[in-house]
């Protein structure tokens, strides 16, 4: 087990840190070349960034609401997955951030969304909610690894010395202390919740607001980006538990593997009623703009993205897993695995399919030049860039997890 | 029509549009001489008014009424003739070249339709404008409040402020705002120095400063309006100088009109008064300033 365990491990490490070197090249072209490589422009003004930014965010969001079932409502099963699931929500939440400011057309300008937000405007909310809420990660975070890191602090190890500067000078540890600790970490878990929700849906009212895009202009779009977030991050968190969780191979683990795959069922059959729902609805050409796009994202050049990826990669296979193999730790944390990874399609499919529709026709042909089409598929640079934030992310969750005591119980 | 008569009309047109303000300029040449100040002179002067004079004329004099009442009081307003229309492109490119825009950014494309089979076949061509909405969406999307209506109506946008997330674009119904990525005409043109149109010469034009919102603004690598949303503004800069838009003026079919609708004396306030007026996709309740007539 042990030494399986360390391939894996390996493994991941080798991945992600040739991700990251890849990636870096698009990191170079976006900083000295700006925005002239990318495929995304004016008519298709987001691309495959705005994407994994959603994407990512909602992973984010999910995990995080799972830690709540820990520190707010205190279900024992999943207690030692607590510290994991706030780690997996503070990688994802800088993976997400740092995507969406490379993706400004201006970066050193990214502060004025806070110091000049417009109010009327749902995306300075979400400045504003994502704010409170990465402080609020933060604190939670350094709340629940306090007294590991008190144990920790006179060891000479690299964790040793990162214990102690994450400390503060924080030294004394009484039961008291830790019960303060963990009342708090209860407050800021109940604020988180509504937070969480508050950020997560104010992504989605974004999308939801703009009445120039039938395709996402709909009070069901904030509620499916919730419950988006939900799936992919427990889903995702439901793969690390399982690889990773404190106390594998035990029974007490593949108990809370087996709840979370049920968990994971539940939220996979919602998301998908949630998606049924937009989608009979929207393709009966009440809108017709709206049909269209769902024709776009059905039948269109990027079928396979919903028909292959999403549904059958990311709902059935999984749904099948969970239902028939639903005692398997292994066999959940593919199930996991194959929601999380495959949930970008999802998150493409909100963005693109919106914009791909002509706001009006013949526009396409009026005048031509870069970023006046309506086809897009993301360029070389677009892609690289994503890698390096996607694996960025991933990195951030390597070393916290050797260098924090994430795991430790 | 007398042919001198119409000689004159035609040159009296050029010369108020084109003509005059350089002329004027040169008179007034130690102010000239301070290059940051925008070179044009207060006011085109206009001759007498006659029966048939050209409507530019006309609109220049409406133009000229409106600047005389406060910004709130004006309603800076458009209208199409798509009858008018012969699709000639002439305002995309006059446009273009006005504000200059480089390539991968367009503010007035000319929309090509063709309507029904053969032989009742016809073709109608829609200039787009931004339709400076009264109830702009893009304005609301903005997160940091670096676009909003004038009081004149006009829809403007701070290049200085804008952070570049492209929400407005997304919000705008119409397709009228674009992001410069930055791109060139002329970056993979040859750089001899001999030949015509390269080299120095070739880039003139994307080096030659704009004069958008009245700011001088050149063209440099990393800088703003490169990284920005930028949109129609109906030559702004133009009508304060008691100019009309550069898309009105190079019309050839003088099939485009500009004026304040408030003034109920003006041509635009006439034709926007017609049955026959509609705006684009009217149902988004965005009440559009820009009119087409049918």
């Amino acid at each position: 087990m042990n030494t399986q365990n360390n391939k894996i491990e390996k493994l991941f490490w080798t991945i992600t840190l040739v991700a990251f070197a890849i990636g870096l090249v698009g990191v170079y072209d976006r900083i000295f070349y700006g925005h002239i490589h990318a495929n995304y422009g004016s008519y298709i003004p987001w691309g495959l960034w705005v994407a994994a930014y959603i994407y990512m965010i909602g992973l984010s969001a999910g995990a995080f609401v799972m830690s709540s079932l820990v520190y707010v409502f205190g279900v024992s099963e999943f207690k030692k997955i607590g510290k994991l699931s706030l780690l997996v929500a503070l990688a994802t939440l800088v993976g997400a951030l740092v995507t969406i400011w490379m993706d400004l057309g201006h970066m050193g300008r990214a502060w004025r969304l806070m110091l000049r937000t417009n109010f009327t405007s749902v995306m300075g909310w979400m400045v504003w909610l994502y704010s409170f809420y990465f402080i609020l990660l933060l604190t939670e975070l350094w709340l629940a690894m306090r007294s590991d890191m008190l144990k920790l602090r006179d060891e000479a190890s690299l964790r040793g010395k990162i214990s102690r500067f994450l400390l503060f000078g924080d030294k004394e540890d009484s039961p008291e202390k830790q019960e303060k600790s963990m009342r708090l970490l209860k407050i800021l878990g109940t604020i988180g919740i509504p937070l969480a929700i508050a950020f997560h849906g104010s992504v989605g009212a974004i999308f939801g607001v703009v009445g120039a895009r039938p395709h996402w202009h709909s009070g069901l779009t904030p509620i499916i980006f919730l419950v988006g977030a939900f799936l992919s991050g427990g889903a995702l968190l439901t793969f690390i538990s399982a690889i990773w969780g404190p106390g594998r191979g035990t029974q007490e683990h593949r108990n809370m593997i087996v709840k979370l795959g049920r968990i994971l069922l539940a939220l996979l059959a919602v998301d998908v009623l949630l998606e049924y729902a937009e989608i009979t609805v929207g393709i009966w050409q009440a809108v017709p703009e709206e049909a269209e796009s769902l024709k776009l994202m059905l039948f269109g050049t990027y079928w396979w993205v919903f028909w292959i990826v999403h549904l059958g990669l990311g709902v059935v296979l999984p749904a099948v897993l969970l239902l028939t193999r639903s005692k398997s730790v292994g066999a959940v944390a593919t199930a996991g695995l194959l929601i999380a990874v495959t949930f970008i399609s999802v998150r493409l499919n909100i963005v693109l399919p919106g914009l791909a529709v002509p706001e009006l026709e013949g526009l396409v042909h009026a005048y031509t030049g870069p970023g006046l089409t309506f086809n897009y598929f993301p360029s070389l640079s677009e892609w690289l860039l994503f890698i390096w934030s996607v694996s960025l992310a991933a990195l951030l969750f390597l070393l916290g997890k050797r260098y924090l005591p994430i795991l430790d119980e | 029509m007398e042919r001198t008569e119409f000689l004159k009309k035609i040159s009296s047109t050029i010369f108020a549009s084109l003509l005059l303000p350089a002329l004027l300029n040169n008179d007034s040449g130690a102010k000239a001489q301070n290059h940051s100040e925008v070179s044009l002179p207060e006011m085109p002067k206009l001759p007498e008014p006659t029966e048939d004079e050209d409507v530019l004329i006309r609109m220049m004099r409406d133009l000229q009424r409106a600047l005389k009442k406060p910004l709130e009081a004006r309603k800076w307003s458009m209208v199409i003739d798509l009858r008018k229309c012969v699709g000639c492109h002439a305002c995309t490119i006059a446009c273009a070249a006005e504000n200059k825009l480089p390539d991968g950014v367009i503010y007035r494309p000319v929309i090509e339709e063709e309507i029904g089979t053969y032989p009742n076949v016809s073709r109608r061509f829609i200039p787009r404008p931004c339709m400076q909405c009264e109830k702009p969406p893009c304005v609301n999307a903005c997160p940091v409040n670096a676009t909003w209506m004038r009081k004149d109506g006009i829809v403007e946008i701070d290049y200085q402020q804008c952070i570049g997330c492209r929400y407005c674009i997304t919000a705008c119904p119409y397709g009228s705002r674009v992001f410069d990525s930055g791109h060139s005409y002329v970056a993979d043109a040859p750089r001899k120095e001999e030949a015509y149109l390269s080299g120095e010469g070739a880039s003139v034009y994307e080096k030659t400063p704009a004069f958008e919102y009245g700011k001088e603004t050149p063209r440099k690598e990393g800088k703003s309006p490169i990284g920005n949303v930028r949109k129609c503004h109906f030559c702004l800069h133009r009508i304060e100088k008691g100019l009309l838009p550069q898309c009105v003026v190079s019309c050839i079919g003088r099939a485009t009109y500009f004026g304040d609708a408030n003034d109920p004396d003006s041509l635009i306030a006439e034709l926007i008064s017609k049955p026959n007026i509609m705006v684009l996709k009217e149902e988004m309740g965005t009440k559009p300033k820009v009119y087409y007539l049918m």
